[in-house]
């Protein structure tokens, strides 16, 4: 079989299996975490991330996760670099990404209102603007009852 | 190099001081709050230790910065290190500090040093969130019950002090400002006023006139509680040197 993959795009693919271990529903990638891939002449892969929060504990594990999957593909040099600029936003988290993470029951990020994500009911209440993770916001649904993470938008 | 250890010494010392009321606090849900603010304050030390022993060279680790020093050479702020007695004064020192990281990030966000400038910009966005949510219970707790009122008129008072130090400016501080890279805290002061006494005035709340102020954590001078908060954090480190998770 021919194929016309290149090293970059297969690289690309090997990191679209990288994800968030705290929403594993979420590659790097839909989170907008990985901001860039470059492959040198000698063959030695540098990866470019950036933090959803500045504290954010999951970071560690996906420089891991990073290393580990692409080790395990055979790159034996790889390094993980992170920039800090420009800032993360939820912006970058495409509309794929956002229905996906709907149907995990995590109300995506963006306008007012926030539906809930069992009933999709608008009217909806912050009970905790901090929730179990530095994302998200604890809410509840006013029409079905059901308690719900909210990812914040920034 | 040391301008970006002092920014991130007040960072680490509140982390460390907010994580001791983790489980202590009044609810579920400001529990995770405390822990998610001093999450934030810690991830962006440790951003800025970690630039900090690169623009050193010298081989030495956040974890050096954070674990190695002693109380002299840590150059926080007073205000941080100050222990709280309950909730309101918690919420009192953290609402005085955001209002001031706020306008200092904002500022530090436009740093001729682009990784500062990065660090910075990423903070701003976090200090912004810790605002609304302590000046949401500034306002609660002021415009509250008579005793809550009470309390929290008290617990600003408490930390009011140390806030002058906050806008102070040395001679570090000049050189930065000068560069580009950093920002002159006297500068931010008119803002920090501004947020300050719109929030006190929603809550009811008076401002302190307090002609004392407190002085002295940039240059090391600390008040008595750096070297218990110092000894909580560092003994494991220093218990079993290089340990690792």
């Amino acid at each position: 079989m021919v194929t016309t993959e290149t090293p970059l795009q297969r690289i690309e693919d090997l990191l679209a299996g990288v994800v968030d271990p705290e929403i594993p529903v979420l590659s790097i990638g839909d989170l907008g975490v990985l901001r860039n891939v470059s492959v040198a002449g000698d063959g030695s892969v540098t990866v470019t991330i950036t933090p959803t929060y500045s504290g954010c504990p999951a970071l560690g594990v996906i420089e891991e996760d990073i290393v580990s999957v692409l080790e395990a593909a055979g790159y034996e040099r790889v390094a993980v670099d992170t920039v800090f600029s420009p800032a993360w936003t939820t912006d970058w988290m495409n509309d794929d990404a956002r229905r996906r993470l709907n149907d995990y029951g995590i109300a995506p990020p963006g306008p007012e209102p926030v539906l809930c994500p069992q009933c999709s009911a608008p009217e909806t209440t912050v009970v905790s603007p901090f929730g179990s993770t530095a994302c998200k916001a604890l809410m509840v649904c006013n029409e079905c009852q059901e308690p719900f993470d909210h990812f914040k938008a920034i | 190099m040391t301008y970006l250890v002092r920014l991130a010494d007040d960072n680490v010392i509140l982390g460390q001081r907010l994580s001791e009321y983790i489980a202590h606090a009044p609810d579920l849900e400001e529990d995770l709050a405390v822990a998610n603010i001093s999450l934030d304050h810690i991830g962006v030390a440790q951003h800025l230790f970690s630039y900090a022993a690169e623009v050193e060279g010298e081989g030495r680790t956040e974890d050096d910065f954070a674990f190695w020093r002693t109380e002299r050479e840590f150059t926080n702020a007073l205000l941080v290190e100050q222990p709280h007695h309950g909730f309101g004064e918690l919420i009192a020192r953290q609402f005085l500090f955001d209002a001031y990281q706020l306008e200092l990030w904002q500022a530090l966000a436009r740093s001729s040093d682009e990784r500062l400038a990065g660090i910075a910009a990423k903070a701003h966005k976090e200090a912004r969130y810790h605002l609304r949510h302590t000046s949401s219970w500034v306002v609660r707790l002021g415009d509250g019950t008579e005793e809550s009122h009470r309390r929290m008129q008290d617990a600003i008072g408490a930390m009011w002090r140390f806030t002058g130090e906050l806008f102070e400016a040395d001679e570090l501080d000049r050189r930065m400002a000068a560069e580009g890279v950093g920002v002159d805290p006297m500068t931010l002061a008119p803002a920090w006023n501004a947020t300050v006494d719109e929030v006190l005035a929603e809550a009811t709340l008076q401002r302190p006139d307090d002609p004392y102020q407190a002085s002295g954590g940039r240059s090391g001078m600390h008040s008595e509680h750096l070297g218990h908060l110092l000894a909580e954090m560092q003994w494991m480190q220093r218990t079993y040197p290089q340990l690792q998770w």
